[in-house]
């Protein structure tokens, strides 16, 4: 998302919240080039420009990578907050990538939000998780606590498999719908192409051949207002069927 | 008819598993809601109820239930207390 962002000119920054889990860089392609973290940003140990990582195939595009530490406590509220507004005042886009769970980090990440993606895949355990995440975020986040507007809320359904909820195996995006109510940013196919992506370190939006990237694509372009038709929703011979008789 | 019915009951058996996660989630997503409206010191009140009536009188420890409902203009606390057929007689 951040670099699908970045993509359309838009001065983004990711931030890695998985404190002690540190995976985003990998997944960016940029594990090599980590040398200040986000703790020691907040401890004053490195200056924002230390450890920000320019992405080298988006100019727009920085990363800030989560700390290795154990310690979970080493993203103190103040710390983020003032990282964050130092970010603010230069960039358009702050996107927050949070551990999963109801940690510290994820806390911290959901905290100073406007608005919130959940992610969430076809799976009973995810979608109750999700449940549990919107009940924090609407009553735990700062906009909660200081009464402000609520958080804008979206749903990112990832691991798609359309032939398998053709088929009854797996909930549909109606069934997930039904229960969340979110509004959809976009589905995921499950697909070849993510970890494609995540193995070679190139985000998977990147690859716009795919029908991951595509997906990805049009999230953004969702989030950022734009109209589109949700795609990857029907399995590739019904999708036409239906179109033609039932739709 | 037989392996008519076979493909038959498993596409019926398959179509259950993506139903069956729905109502359970329903279910269980109703619930975790109704939990997360109630004041935090429900648990504590019941154990305190029942400490002090197990003072008095020998009851088991699910003897005491809270239920904690909200209407549109009110709250209700129900407090629902089993005393044992022989309870402080003895």
């Amino acid at each position: 998302m951040a670099m699908g962002l970045a993509q359309r000119g838009h001065r983004t920054v990711v931030i890695d919240f998985d404190v002690g889990l540190r995976n985003l860089d990998l997944i960016m392609g940029c594990e090599r080039r980590v040398v200040y973290d986000f703790a020691n940003v907040i401890n004053g140990e490195a200056n924002l420009n230390q450890a920000l990582i320019r992405d080298k195939r988006c100019e727009h595009l920085y990363v800030l990578p989560a700390s290795q530490t154990r310690d979970k406590e080493a993203l103190t509220q103040e710390g983020v907050a003032r990282v964050l507004g130092e970010l603010d005042t230069s960039y358009d886009y702050i996107v927050c990538d949070s551990p999963a769970g109801i940690e510290h980090g994820a806390l911290m990440a959901m905290f100073f939000a406007d608005d919130a993606v959940v992610v969430t895949n076809p799976e009973v355990s995810s979608v109750r998780d999700s449940d549990r995440m919107l009940g924090i975020l609407a009553s735990k986040s700062r906009r909660a606590l200081e009464n402000q507007e609520p958080i804008r809320e979206f749903l990112l359904l990832t691991r798609y498999s359309p032939e398998r909820v053709a088929r009854g195996e797996m909930l549909g995006v109606d069934d997930v719908q039904e229960i969340l109510s979110l509004n959809l940013l976009s589905v995921i196919p499950e697909s070849q192409a993510v970890l494609n992506a995540s193995n070679a370190g190139i985000p998977v939006i990147l690859d716009n051949g795919s029908d991951a990237g595509q997906a990805y694509a049009d999230m953004v372009a969702r989030y950022l207002g734009e109209e589109r038709p949700m795609r990857f929703l029907d399995t590739e011979r019904k999708g036409l069927f239906s179109k033609l008789f039932g739709g | 008819m037989g392996l008519l019915d076979y493909f038959r009951s498993a596409a019926g058996a398959q179509k259950g598993s993506a139903s069956v996660a729905k109502e359970r989630l329903q279910i269980l997503v109703a619930h975790d809601r109704a939990a997360r409206d109630r004041p935090s010191y429900l648990p504590k009140l019941q154990q305190e109820i029942l400490a002090v009536i197990r003072k008095y009188v020998e009851v088991d420890t699910d003897a005491v239930s809270v239920t904690y409902e909200q209407e549109e203009t009110h709250e209700i606390l129900e407090l629902n207390i089993v005393l044992p057929d022989s309870a402080g007689r003895s």
